[in-house]
C-alpha cells in the first residue's frame, strides 16, 4: 500500500473553509497553538502514566516528586532551563521590545545606500 | 484544572469530566489505539466540554449584550429570523473566538481519527474481510453511485465523506466515523455510539409491546450502530440497512458481525430508488439521516419508505429537534452552526420543514402521524455519577422521534 497516512489523515474536507477571524492567519496560528496544546497534554497524560507505573511498581513513590526537593545546583540548573525555555518560547515578542528601544533601518533602504555609486 | 468564578470560593466546584475515550466500546473491527491516541481523543471531547459548558453561555450573553444592540442599529430592528441571528454574530468576538475553536477541535479530531485509522489500515481492511469473505449479508452494489447530497462537500468535515475510497476493500471511512463519535459526543451516545437506537427499541418495546415487525429497514444506516440495537431488539426480525457508501456498510457488516448480530444485512442502495417489493417491511427507520439528504431526495425517500411498508406498519425518524417559533433564535442560529461550519448544508433547511407534511405528501394520513421526544439512556456505565451533559447546541443526545402508521 503506497499511501502515506501522516499526510492523508491531514486532508483537507472537500468544501470551502471558513474563517472567524478578520484575519486569516491569526487563526492559522491558533489552529498551530490548539495542536501544540493537544500534544503537550499528550505529554503530560504519558508523564503522569509513566508517575503511576513507577508509583504501582513501587518503584518510585509520587511523593519523591512532590516533595522533590534538588540540590542547590540541580535548582539553579532547573531555572536557568525554565529561562531558556521561556526565551525560546516568547523570541518574537523578546525580539519586538529591543527593536522598540533601538529602531531598526529597512533593509531596502539600506540596500538603497550600499549600492550607491554602482552602474548608472 | 477550571476555577468557575474566584471571587465566590464556596461554589467552587469542578464539573465532571467527559468519560476518557479508553471506555469507548471495541469490537473486532474497532481500530487499535495507543496512550497518546486516547489522550489525544481525550484532549479533544474536554476540549468540546469546555467550549459548550464555558463559552457558549458566555456568547449567548455577548448576544444579549453587544450583538442584538449592534445589530439593531445597524439594521432598525432586531434580528427575526435565526439567518438575521447569525448574521449579528458574525460580527461578535466571542463568537467568532468560540467557532474558530470549534471548527480547530473538528478538524484537529479528524485528524487524530484518519491519522490513527490510515496508519494500520491494511490490518483493518483483514479485518473486516475476515468478517465479510463470502457473507450474504452484506450486498455491496459499485454501480450505485453517490447523490449529490452525500458528496457536494464532506459531511461533518470528514475528508472523502462515508464514500471515498483510497484503496480496493477500503474501510477507512467507516473505521474514523466510529473512533471520533464518542469523543465528539463527549460519551453521551454511549459506548458504542448506539444511544439512539437504543433508545428507539426501548421505546417502541415499552410503547407497543405487542408490535413484532417481521422485516425491518433502516436507511442511511452510514456504519449501522442505530440500526444494530434494532436488530438485538428484534432477534426474530429480518433487518436490513441501506447506504449509498461501500466503506461504511463493509465495516458496518462487520462490525455488527463482530458484535454477535447475525439478522442484520447491509446492502449498497439509494434510499430514493429502494430494491424492494412494495409492502415488504413491517418498520422502516433512520437516524440523524433527514438532515443528510437534501430537499429533492427527501420527498423522494419517503415515497418509497411509504412504498415499501406493508399496512399496519411503522416508519420511524430520529432528528435533532425542529427549529420552532418557541426556540429562541440565538439558540436556532447556534444550532445553524454545524450546517455552515461543519458542512451540513441541508441541516437548516431540514429542521424547519413541516415534519408532518412531509410524510403526508408522501402518502400517509395525518391521523396516523405522531412526534415524541427521546433523549439517549445515559450510560451508567460511563457515567456513575448520574452526568447530564451541557447543551451542546446540535450534539447533545435528545431527539425528536417522529413518524407514521400506514393503515392497514
Amino acid at each position: 500500500m503506497d499511501l502515506d497516512p501522516l499526510l492523508l489523515g491531514a486532508a483537507p474536507a472537500k468544501g470551502k473553509r471558513p474563517w472567524f477571524f478578520s484575519d486569516p492567519d491569526v487563526e492559522r496560528l491558533l489552529n498551530v497553538v490548539m495542536a501544540l496544546a493537544m500534544e503537550l497534554a499528550v505529554t503530560r497524560q504519558r508523564l503522569d502514566a509513566l508517575e503511576r507505573l513507577l508509583e504501582a511498581r513501587a518503584l518510585l513513590p509520587r511523593e519523591a516528586i512532590e516533595g522533590f526537593a534538588p540540590s542547590p545546583e540541580a535548582e539553579r540548573e532547573r531555572q536557568l532551563m525554565l529561562r531558556e525555555f521561556q526565551i525560546r518560547l516568547l523570541r518574537i515578542f523578546l525580539q519586538d521590545a529591543q527593536r522598540e528601544r533601538t529602531p531598526a533601518e529597512s533593509i531596502e533602504r539600506i540596500m538603497k545606500e550600499l549600492a550607491e555609486g554602482s552602474g548608472p | 484544572m477550571l476555577r468557575r468564578n474566584m471571587s465566590d470560593l464556596s461554589s467552587v466546584s469542578i464539573p465532571p469530566p467527559p468519560p476518557s475515550w479508553r471506555h469507548v466500546g471495541r469490537h473486532g473491527v474497532f481500530p487499535a489505539a495507543g496512550h497518546d491516541d486516547t489522550a489525544r481523543f481525550d484532549f479533544l471531547a474536554n476540549l468540546n466540554s469546555l467550549l459548550a459548558s464555558e463559552v457558549l453561555p458566555r456568547v449567548r450573553d455577548a448576544y444579549e449584550r453587544r450583538a442584538v444592540p449592534a445589530y439593531t442599529e445597524a439594521h432598525g430592528h432586531p434580528p427575526r429570523d435565526r439567518r438575521e441571528a447569525h448574521e449579528a454574530l458574525k460580527g461578535e468576538r466571542l463568537w467568532q473566538t468560540f467557532s474558530a475553536l470549534r471548527r480547530c477541535s473538528m478538524e484537529m479530531r479528524q485528524q487524530t481519527g484518519r491519522t490513527l485509522v490510515l496508519k494500520q489500515l491494511p490490518e483493518l481492511i483483514a479485518k473486516a474481510h475476515a468478517y465479510n469473505e463470502g457473507a450474504s449479508t452484506l450486498k455491496l452494489d459499485p454501480t450505485i453511485e453517490q447523490p449529490r447530497y452525500a458528496s457536494a462537500v464532506d459531511i461533518h468535515c470528514m475528508p472523502g465523506g462515508y464514500h471515498a475510497e483510497l484503496v480496493p476493500d477500503d474501510v477507512s471511512a467507516g473505521a474514523n466515523y466510529d473512533s471520533g463519535l464518542f469523543a465528539t459526543t463527549a460519551g453521551m451516545l454511549g459506548r458504542f455510539s448506539d444511544g439512539g437506537g437504543r433508545a428507539v427499541a426501548a421505546w417502541l418495546k415499552r410503547e407497543y409491546p405487542d408490535f413484532r415487525p417481521r422485516r425491518i429497514l433502516d436507511v442511511g444506516c452510514t456504519i449501522g450502530h442505530n440500526v444494530v440495537p434494532l436488530a438485538q431488539a428484534f432477534p426474530e426480525a429480518e433487518v436490513i440497512a441501506v447506504d449509498t457508501a461501500a466503506p461504511v456498510l463493509r465495516y458496518g457488516h462487520a462490525r455488527a458481525r463482530s458484535l454477535g448480530v447475525h439478522n442484520l444485512t447491509f446492502m449498497q442502495a439509494n434510499a430514493e430508488a429502494l430494491p424492494f417489493p412494495d409492502q415488504y417491511f413491517d418498520l422502516v427507520t433512520s437516524a440523524m439521516f433527514w438532515h443528510e439528504t437534501s430537499a429533492k431526495a427527501l420527498p423522494r425517500i419517503l415515497k418509497e419508505i411509504g412504498r415499501v411498508l406493508a399496512p399496519g406498519g411503522l416508519t420511524l425518524h430520529l432528528e435533532q429537534p425542529q427549529y420552532t417559533p418557541e426556540m429562541p433564535l440565538f439558540e436556532q442560529a447556534m444550532r445553524d452552526w454545524d450546517a455552515y461550519y461543519n458542512n451540513e448544508p441541508f441541516w437548516s433547511v431540514m429542521h424547519e420543514l413541516d415534519l408532518k407534511r412531509m410524510l403526508l405528501e408522501a402518502g400517509f394520513r395525518g391521523e396516523d402521524y405522531f412526534e415524541t421526544t427521546i433523549r439517549a439512556l445515559v450510560d451508567r456505565e460511563l457515567f456513575p455519577e448520574a452526568g447530564q451533559g451541557q447543551e451542546d447546541y446540535g450534539r447533545t443526545p435528545m431527539w425528536i422521534a417522529f413518524g407514521a402508521w400506514k393503515r392497514g
